[in-house]
């Protein structure tokens, strides 16, 4: 059995602990907003936090995850209480398929949290573990800027 | 087939003896770091029904620790721990600076120094930055301790001088004496982030007093079957002076110490082209690293 927290709660895994952290979340747990594209470390669709750090959770079995604390995108927000990185993302048009959207809210989370600055480069770097097929990086970017100058205010 | 979790045995000891004991035993496990390698093959099927020895619970691996002299980076460190070291910043820069151009985030989360070099993929990013730096790898297997030094780490495409059985355990860098007046490192690659590189370029030149040069290391990567010096270049242009005639030679004689090949990322001819614009830009003293 492996024990860990999922967006704050004590959960328990009982199956093969070689299970991708992203098949446990979604398929164990039901916990759908995380996606997968590419499954191999490429898209960051998967994105979900670790201890606060950004990964892909199509690259990790899930005993690795054992005593840590996993967020998903369900954690940012509820629809009555959007986070800003959210508001901003609906705000500013961020999100157009929606198939990198979590993984961005995710990774642009943990980028807002640390400090990171609304520098233009600066995000996009942090981003760029993150693909958009629609090419939405423009957008995507505003909306983390949004979001950082909103909460300096 | 996609990987089966079902039909995996996954042991995963916390200390170092326990690791050491149960690869010693179980020689043909699949050794498990951060995953951003052995993960991408499994999730395509190709490691089922294997037995995985998952080493990165062993957190005494995890360490990065400053030395008198040097510094060590536990097997397990991760690329972003690397990279904003102050001790690794400060001292080995261009190692910073290679950490930082694998992936992105995400990856280099994950991804460990000690997964990094037991890959021994051509193409790894942060080998011709260790290579300029020399630094001796630290093995342990139930036979004891080993040391290696970094150029007689990779023997081929995949292929470490690893015996079966035997775990890295740090690498260790020593600071290389006095200060280099130059320094370069750069990635080229179809774009910035997650990709695989064309080619990797890292270099530490020393000037002496009358501008000859005193001590040139250069190596690049993607280039050859493991990560290479260019011993030709480097031993032409001790005690020249870096006139335009000397740096053509030295870009000349780069063929002397790499084979790169046509691949599904770059040709032979780009490849050798920008292996030589690079040494050709560092000797020159164009780069900003």
């Amino acid at each position: 059995m492996i024990a860990l927290t999922v967006n704050g709660k004590k959960r328990a895994f009982k199956g093969p602990p070689f299970t991708r952290l992203i098949d446990a979340l979604r398929e164990t747990f039901g916990l759908t907003g995380t996606k997968e594209g590419c499954g191999e470390g490429e898209c960051g669709a998967c994105t979900v936090l670790i201890d606060g750090e950004p990964v892909n959770s199509c690259l990790i079995p899930i005993c690795q995850a054992e005593g840590r604390k996993v967020e998903t995108v369900e954690a940012l927000g509820t629809p009555e209480k959007l986070s800003s990185l959210q508001r901003a993302f609906m705000e500013e048009g961020g999100a157009q398929c929606g198939i990198c959207t979590p993984g961005m809210l995710v990774t642009g989370t943990a980028y807002i949290k640390a400090g990171g600055s609304s520098d233009d480069h600066a995000v996009r770097e942090a981003l760029a573990g993150n693909l958009c097929r629609c090419t939405g990086y423009q957008h995507i970017v505003k909306s983390v800027v949004a979001a950082i100058k909103e909460k300096r205010r | 087939m996609r990987g089966d979790a079902a039909g995996m045995t996954v042991s995963r000891p916390k200390s170092v003896a326990e690791a050491v004991s149960t690869y010693g035993r179980e020689t043909n496990s699949l050794v498990l770091a951060g995953g951003t390698d052995v993960m991408v093959l499994w999730n395509l099927g190709l490691f089922n029904r294997r037995s995985v020895l998952d080493i990165s619970a062993i957190s005494e691996w995890t360490k990065i620790t400053a030395q008198r002299e040097g510094l060590s980076l536990g097997a397990l460190a991760t690329h972003s721990q690397i990279r904003r070291h102050p001790a690794v910043l400060a001292r080995f820069p261009l190692l910073a600076q290679a950490c930082a151009t694998i992936g992105a985030v995400q990856i280099q989360n994950r991804g460990t120094i000690g997964g990094n070099l037991a890959n021994a993929s051509p193409a790894g990013d942060t080998f011709p930055a260790l290579a300029v730096y020399e630094p001796v790898v630290h093995a342990i297997s139930t036979r004891g301790k080993r040391v290696i030094p970094f150029q007689h780490f990779f023997t081929g495409v995949k292929k470490t001088s690893l015996s079966p059985g035997e775990l890295i355990a740090s690498v260790e860098l020593h600071d290389p004496g006095r200060k280099p007046d130059r320094q370069y490192i750069r990635k080229v690659g179809t774009r910035a982030a997650q990709a695989i590189s064309k080619t990797v370029g890292a270099g530490l030149l020393w000037l002496n007093k009358d501008k000859t040069v005193a001590e040139l290391r250069f190596a690049l990567g993607s280039v050859a079957p493991t990560v290479r010096r260019l011993r030709a270049s480097e031993e032409m242009l001790k005690g020249k002076r870096l006139t335009p005639d000397i740096i053509s030679e030295a870009c000349r004689l780069v063929e002397d110490d790499i084979s790169p090949i046509d691949d599904i990322r770059s040709t032979r001819d780009y490849r050798l082209a920008v292996s030589r614009n690079m040494l050709r830009e560092f000797l020159e003293g164009r780069n900003k690293s």
